[in-house]
């Protein structure tokens, strides 16, 4: 068989996290009874108007900017004409000619290295509403909520060659977007969507092969899955000596399989022209550099940054850096404790664990940094065992409570007092003459019997070295 | 006293001295319609139960000093393409049949403020696509001037009432001269503002970069007083402008010596009736006896006006109008078989002739491969059209031009022939592809007694000049007459 390689660009949507919509004062917000985030201008009544929400232009231009795109300073909106009825005025105010941003690019990093992935243009648009078929009615519904939620439309050039790549692009347009604030692209929500276009060619060939483009692709392991599948299709058709039709194909993620919607003959003609209802936009370089100067470290320069201000490995870097807020959470724990490491092994393996466990996403998690810096200082001056800490620490977590007045009411110090200690060392060997025997015997293992013991009596509230120490004394002392 | 003589501001004036009450104009405006509306029909739906009502809130208002204007309490017919909160409003279209907003236009909210009376919403052409008011899908208007005739149009309903009596004020709107033409069958006045000065909020549109909604009144002076109540900035309307030189009342001087004013002469060739024209060159006289400048001047592109206009406004017409579905309000279809059956019926049995015509000529000349050659052409044009305006406003205050080629045609002539009614749009069409204002005032009339008009047009944001020409002419000339009997002044 011939070797193929895959050739994919990608059409994203992300929906930007305005509070009111593009072209009206209506709320963005997800959910909500139906119809009740509308008004003229968002159900397309006659006369309504759009006037255009500046918050999107910025956002878009943000977007941009971090996406090393430029701005047309001078740019338009445009009508998309096509008649469906989450659609409420048979247009969609898009951009076709005058897109916001053109001739980007972003790097992504895959197993095989870091790649760059260049970005054709990204677009202002509306959102359309939702149909819902009701089957016991027979009858379809329309809720235009979600009519006239701001998009931006992010267009790559064919430059993917794996779903891997796809991956890395789509995780790194997510993440830079959260950083930046302008969405929260949540692929379940709907606040992030693909359109993967796919063409296969022999490798060493020049020219692109026939493309399909293919669509409902609900999450990353879809877009994985729906990639595979189509990659092989093509193959398949090209081997037995068939052509790719270019046609819109809807993946059933399901039945991991793709069937034909539209074939480019029967492709809309969308009748583009620019929307007289908007003048066009300008935008000062002023503006710009303004929007440039508001856009936060992003994740390189702070992954970067915790490898060389906190000396952490590149693995740890990037784990803590995924998402902006805990980022932001973990900062702030370094610097109030003067530790970066030991912050970092906590979220790494503490906030992890519980974010993980409790099914929370983690721009959810809202704990005082404050607090558990106190509580790992606590554990460094063992004042507190790690065992406790790690209780109290799931207390700060879900409570946000104040770690040192809580260890303090709940008799979670750890005692200092060697009497107290030694007492308990002798009360607990002579409770158990069998083990002593065998310790005394040489079966060293059976320290850790004693410490276990010692500590279930103590309740964590002693230091496990004095503890070993006492034992070891004692144990000394019987010999 | 005879009510019918009065201008808008006269009977405002007579309301503040306790001469006449508020109720008194409604009165008779309700009066006129009972006696004219069989034969006329201007309006598509009259409010008198509301109005009455209204008038004594009114009248108590402008007592206790809610309204000062210079119109309070003068009654108002609105055109059927401009919404009002609660009211029908059908663009004299079935699509559009039981059709209520549940918003006002900002110009509804503005005359509300400014203590105006509105009676009714009046015919028009279906979507203000037509001449003559005879798309309508509901009967057509017949000239108050005489019956056989039609209004113009598209606000030939608005007009008609004017010239009737059964309004002292209405609104039109005005995409290609839907106010001025209208105005000159009419013989009213009409203004078409530079675009952008009144909200196109609620104005259900039919080309967005063209529409404007303008007064029509009895004479100039009504009409500038009403112009300054509905123009003003309006952040629903991305396309208004903000103004700070809207007191058009004032300038109105009637001086008008060593105004320059300028005629097109591509304008005066054939296709222009000679009773017109006549009716033309003596107001180009007596503009000269008055001491203005009148020169004649060329205009290269007038041959390309009709194609540049029908090119943009269909093509924004095709779009505008594709939210009329079936889906969320308006007629649907009885019987169809699924969206897209349901689509096509709805649209079909619900869009008249002219706006099927005009939709499809819209939608062809924004379709792929079509687009460069057509609309971009056009959009060319148009900026070619606007330099050649720009170039003349450079040497005079005002043009001038007739408002159509004849008088007001027999009902049923137009239709016939389409591409014959889009030509006798050559006089009005290219203001609004410039965003210039025009105002038509009656000058004469033909042998038939129709009236003839002429259209001053100036540069953009100079309605000023507008007015002091329209308003010092208007002087000059005297009384038009009224196509009612019992309108002569008293």
């Amino acid at each position: 068989m011939k070797q193929y390689e895959t050739v994919i660009g990608l059409e994203v949507h992300v929906e930007l996290a305005t509070k009111t919509k593009i072209f009206c004062g209506c709320s963005t917000e997800f959910g909500g009874a139906p119809n009740t985030h509308t008004c003229p201008v968002c159900t397309g009544m006659p006369g309504s108007l759009p006037v255009l929400n500046k918050k999107v232009v910025e956002f878009a231009i943000k977007a941009g900017l971090a996406a090393n795109c430029h701005i047309h300073q001078y740019c338009k909106f445009d009508r998309k004409n096509y008649f469906y009825p989450d659609n409420p005025q048979n247009y969609q105010i898009s951009q076709l000619y005058l897109p916001i941003c053109y001739d980007g690019a972003v790097e992504i990093e895959t197993s095989a290295g870091k790649k760059t992935v260049r970005i054709h243009e990204m677009h202002m648009e509306e959102d359309a509403g939702k149909l819902i078929h009701d089957e016991w009615e027979d009858c379809s519904l329309v809720d235009y909520n979600r009519s006239g939620v701001p998009l931006i439309e992010i267009v790559s050039e064919p430059d993917m060659r794996s779903s891997e790549e796809v991956i890395a692009y789509l995780e790194k347009l997510r993440c830079t977007m959260q950083y930046l604030g302008v969405s929260d692209c949540k692929l379940q929500e709907g606040s992030m969507r693909a359109d993967v276009n796919l063409s296969v060619r022999e490798v060493g060939s020049e020219t692109f092969g026939t493309r399909t483009e293919m669509k409902n692709l609900n999450s990353f392991k879809a877009i994985a899955r729906a990639i595979e599948g189509e990659r092989e299709r093509q193959i398949e058709l090209l081997e037995e000596g068939r052509a790719v039709v270019q046609e819109t194909r809807r993946w059933d993620d399901n039945k991991e399989s793709s069937h034909a919607m539209r074939s480019k003959e029967d492709a809309k003609d969308y009748r583009y022209f620019p929307d007289p209802d908007l003048p066009p936009i300008h935008i000062s370089d002023a503006w710009i550099e303004e929007l440039r100067g508001s856009i936060p470290e992003l994740r390189e320069a702070k992954m970067e940054r915790y490898q060389k201000e906190y000396e952490l490995p590149a693995y740890d870097a990037g784990i803590l850096t995924e998402s902006r807020h805990l980022a932001g959470l973990f900062e702030e724990t370094a610097v109030l404790m003067g530790n970066p490491k030991k912050a970092a092994n906590w979220f790494m393996v503490e906030v992890l664990r519980l974010i993980k466990d409790k099914g929370l996403d983690p721009e959810k998690v809202n704990f005082t940094p404050k607090h558990l810096a106190d509580l790992l200082s606590m554990v460094e001056k063992k004042e507190v065992s790690a065992q406790n800490a790690k209780k109290v620490f799931e207390k700060v977590f879900d409570e946000d409570i104040d770690p040192v007045i809580y260890i303090e009411e709940k008799g979670l110090k750890i005692v200092e007092d060697t009497g107290f200690l030694a007492e308990t060392v002798k009360k607990i060997v002579d409770a158990n003459p069998g083990p002593l025997a065998e310790l005394l015997g040489g079966k060293d293992k059976v320290m850790g019997f004693f410490v276990g013991q010692l500590m279930r009596e103590l309740k964590g509230k002693a230091n496990p070295d004095s503890v070993r120490k006492a034992l070891t004394e004692e144990i000394e002392r019987r010999r | 006293m005879d009510l019918g003589a009065f201008t808008a501001l006269e009977l405002a004036e007579k309301i503040k001295q306790h001469q006449i009450s508020v109720l008194d104009g409604v009165k008779y405006v309700f009066d006129q319609m009972e006696k004219h509306e069989d034969t006329v029909h201007a309006y598509l739906d009259t409010y008198k139960k509301e109005a009455y009502a209204r008038a004594k809130e009114v009248q108590k208002g402008i007592e206790d000093g809610t309204y000062t204007g210079p119109l309070a309490g003068v009654p108002i017919a609105i055109k059927d393409n401009i919404c009002i909160k609660g009211k029908k409003t059908t663009c004299a279209s079935k699509i559009l049949e039981n059709f209520v907003p549940q918003y006002n236009a900002e110009v509804i909210d503005r005359l509300e403020k400014a203590g105006l009376v509105i009676i009714g919403k009046t015919n028009m052409d279906e979507f203000a696509m037509g001449s003559t008011t005879e798309t309508s899908a509901y009967g057509v208007t017949r000239n108050p001037w005489n019956p056989d005739h039609v209004p113009g149009g598209s606000s030939g309903g608005s007009c008609a009432a004017v010239a009737a009596g059964e309004a002292y004020l209405a609104l039109g709107s005005d995409t290609g001269g839907s106010i001025r033409q209208p105005s000159s069958y009419c013989g009213v006045t009409g203004i078409k503002p530079t675009y952008g000065t009144v909200s196109r909020y609620g104005l259900v549109a039919y080309a967005s970069s063209l529409d404007q909604i303008g007064p029509v009144g009895k004479d100039v002076a009504d009409c500038a007083a009403l112009l300054e109540i509905i123009a003003g900035h309006d952040t629903k309307d991305s396309t208004s402008i903000k103004r700070d030189d809207l007191d058009f009342s004032s300038t109105m001087t009637d001086k008008i010596v060593g105004m320059k004013f300028g005629v097109p002469k591509e304008y005066l060739s054939s296709g222009l009736d000679p009773e017109v024209k006549e009716a033309f060159m003596n107001t180009l006289k007596s503009l000269t006896e008055m001491g203005a400048i009148v020169e004649f001047f060329s205009m290269k592109t007038t041959e390309y006006m009709i194609p540049a206009y029908y090119i943009i406004a269909s093509a924004e017409a095709s779009s505008n109008l594709e939210r009329f579905d079936g889906v969320k309000y308006g007629f649907r279809a009885k019987e169809y078989e699924g969206l897209h059956d349901m689509y096509k019926k709805t649209r079909t049995e619900g869009f008249g002739e002219e706006v099927k015509r005009r939709i499809m000529l819209g939608s062809f000349v924004l379709s792929s491969g079509y687009y460069d050659a057509y609309y971009l052409k056009a959009l060319r044009t148009k900026a070619l059209i606007k330099k050649e305006f720009n170039e003349a406003f450079e040497k005079y205050d005002v043009l001038l031009a007739p408002a159509a080629p004849s008088t007001a045609p027999k009902l049923g002539e137009s239709l016939k022939d389409p591409l014959a009614m889009y030509l006798s749009d050559i006089y009005t069409v290219a203001i609004n592809l410039c965003g210039l204002p025009g105002i038509t005032v009656p000058c004469g009339k033909d042998s038939k007694g129709l009236p003839v008009g002429i259209q001053m047009i100036g540069d953009c944001f100079k309605e000023n000049n507008l007015f002091r020409a329209a308003h010092a002419y208007e002087k000059k000339r005297g009384d038009f007459g009224t196509a009612m009997e019992g309108g002569e002044k008293a």
